[in-house]
């Protein structure tokens, strides 16, 4: 018998106590401030962005230092912290083809307008630990008069430090706008046209109304901008290995700043709110055609806050995938069914379910143990009573 | 947007200013109604698909607004990214200001310069970002 008990109040401030020693870590180490953070630690901030679908570098820095780095944990405080706010609207649609851009790379045209720009990327990088970002020279202070009687220049001091500004007033700063290369393809009339729908309407909100199947584009790529960076990519991946049968090319992967436009009521003319870094991928990938529909090249498309070039890209995979319907695709996979991937991808909720099994189930399991001891109680009962059966495999 | 108005030219500029330039720019803070106290909420962005379709959430961002009013009745608005209280009632009173003085008054020309150094950062990263624009170049094998 299990009767309902109270409990834990004093455990749990203890625990409060102790999270935040750990937290700490050790005292003798200076702490993290926040802005430290935000600055130098800006990809794990976009994915907390991202994931916490909420745009605000400062919160995203104070998420992951409040949940020591953990990158879910944090994205669960950011959306936590959204409703406790008030929503002035929606914004202006994004203008992607105006981004200031700081990186933009193509996979299938070489020489497109505009250039190819690499930008601050680890893609040419040998993954190799550069220990000058972890070795200071002060700790060699007082023993080697080589190290402790120099200026510390910087240029020792940290890999970071390798800046060179003779870089910046050689070049001449590139184009304001830069057509997107799906837009290329689309003026030789090649690729699938993205066209508003008829009276261009609102989107799909899935954080005001609920979801329901089958999903439409717009609250497919809702849920995915929100999604988790790791289960996107995973389903991503899938595509690509066969298990949906899209092996696509990057048409064009852009990082920059884009200008928020918001309308309010009460001035009833856009303000420009300031910028916002964005990472957007189009994938190309192939398409026979149809009766109707010369054959043409179809896509995937991929838009996150931040530096955040792998959600992008896995965004812009599954966004294809899930395309399936549209283009009377067998829709066999994982990565093609919108009800799977939208169900999953929700990294607070699916965290939410997997972690809630580590609350009190006493009373359930009680059930499940009172159960299993009739049953097998009832067994040696029926045992006892059939002595000369081979009950193993009679049963 | 098209074509900005000058003063849809200034509000983005002190959207973009930090606290302390829209603080050293404004000076005294004149007498004022706050009409509505600085508030944060949020703002859903809104992209499309493909760049150019069909529009969706892409999730929100965090504003800070105010409304201020003059002792001489000018309304001035704030609307910017961030969380910032104190630079959203400072941008405003500035919106105020801005909207009584003639052009080309020394707080017209502050606001240019800020908007001048804001074209400059931009610029400057952009060509930080022209450094590494590929030059392709071909090697020509055989004969």
């Amino acid at each position: 018998m299990y009767v309902a008990v109270k409990g834990g109040e004093a455990a749990i401030l203890a625990t409060h106590d102790l999270v935040a020693e750990a937290r700490r870590g050790d005292p003798n180490v200076p702490e993290i401030s926040v802005a430290q953070i935000r600055e130098q630690q800006a990809l794990a901030c976009a994915r907390v962005m991202n994931e916490g679908s909420l745009y605000d570098q400062d919160l995203a820095a104070l998420a992951l230092k409040q949940a020591q780095g953990d990158v879910i944990e944090a994205a669960f405080l950011m959306r936590a912290y959204r409703t406790t706010l008030p929503r002035f609207g929606s914004s202006e649609p994004l203008d992607t083809a105006a981004m200031a851009i700081r990186r933009r790379v193509s996979a299938t045209y070489k020489d497109l307008p505009g250039g190819q720009v690499l930008g601050p990327t680890y893609d040419y990088t040998h993954r190799l630990f550069d220990f000058a970002l972890m070795d200071s020279p002060a700790e060699m202070a007082g023993l080697d008069p080589a190290v402790s009687g120099r200026d510390d220049t910087g240029a020792s001091a940290s890999g970071d430090a390798r800046v060179k500004p003779e870089h910046d007033g050689l070049k001449a700063p590139l184009d304001a706008t830069m057509p997107r290369v799906p837009d290329i393809l689309g003026a030789e009339g090649l690729m699938e046209a993205e066209e508003p729908p008829e009276g261009d309407p609102r989107p799909f909100d899935l954080t005001r109304d609920p979801v329901s199947f089958p999903a439409d584009r717009d609250v497919r790529l809702q849920s995915m901008a929100r999604g988790d960076e790791g289960f996107l990519l995973g389903l991503g991946y899938s595509v690509q290995r066969g298990f949906g049968g899209t092996h696509p090319f990057v048409g064009e992967v852009r990082v920059g700043e884009v200008s928020v436009e918001f309308v309010p009521e009460e001035l009833g003319f856009a303000v420009d709110l300031g910028y916002v870094t964005l990472t957007e991928c189009q994938m190309v990938n192939q398409f026979q055609g149809s009766k109707e529909v010369p054959p043409q090249f179809t896509r995937g498309y991929g838009l996150v806050f931040g530096h955040s070039e792998r959600k992008a890209m896995s965004m812009s995979l599954v966004d294809r995938a899930l395309k399936a319907r549209d283009f009377g695709e067998a829709a066999n996979y994982p990565a093609q069914q919108d009800e799977f991937v939208l169900y999953h991808a929700d990294n607070v909720e699916a965290a939410g379910f997997v972690e809630h099994l580590k609350l009190p189930h006493y009373v359930d399991f009680q059930g499940e143990l009172e159960l299993i001891r009739r049953i097998r109680r009832e067994r040696e009962e029926r045992l006892a009573q059939e002595p000369n059966t081979m009950p193993e495999a009679a049963e | 947007m098209t074509q900005k108005t000058p003063r849809q030219s200034w509000m983005a500029t002190l959207a973009r200013a930090s606290r302390s330039e829209i603080e050293t720019l404004l000076g005294d803070p004149p007498a004022h109604d706050l009409l509505k106290a600085p508030e944060t909420g949020t703002v859903m962005v809104e992209g499309r698909a493909g760049g150019a379709g069909r529009r969706f959430n892409l999730g929100e961002a965090t504003v800070t607004r105010c409304v201020v009013r003059l002792s001489n009745g000018r309304m001035g608005f704030s609307y910017a990214l961030g969380r910032d209280g104190r630079k959203a009632r400072l941008a405003a009173l500035l919106d105020a200001r801005l909207q009584d003085e003639a052009e080309g008054s020394g707080l017209h020309q502050g606001v240019a310069t800020l908007a001048a150094q804001q074209v400059a950062a931009r610029d400057l990263a952009s060509r930080k970002a022209a450094a590494t624009k590929v030059d392709f170049f071909t090697l020509v094998r055989g004969s």
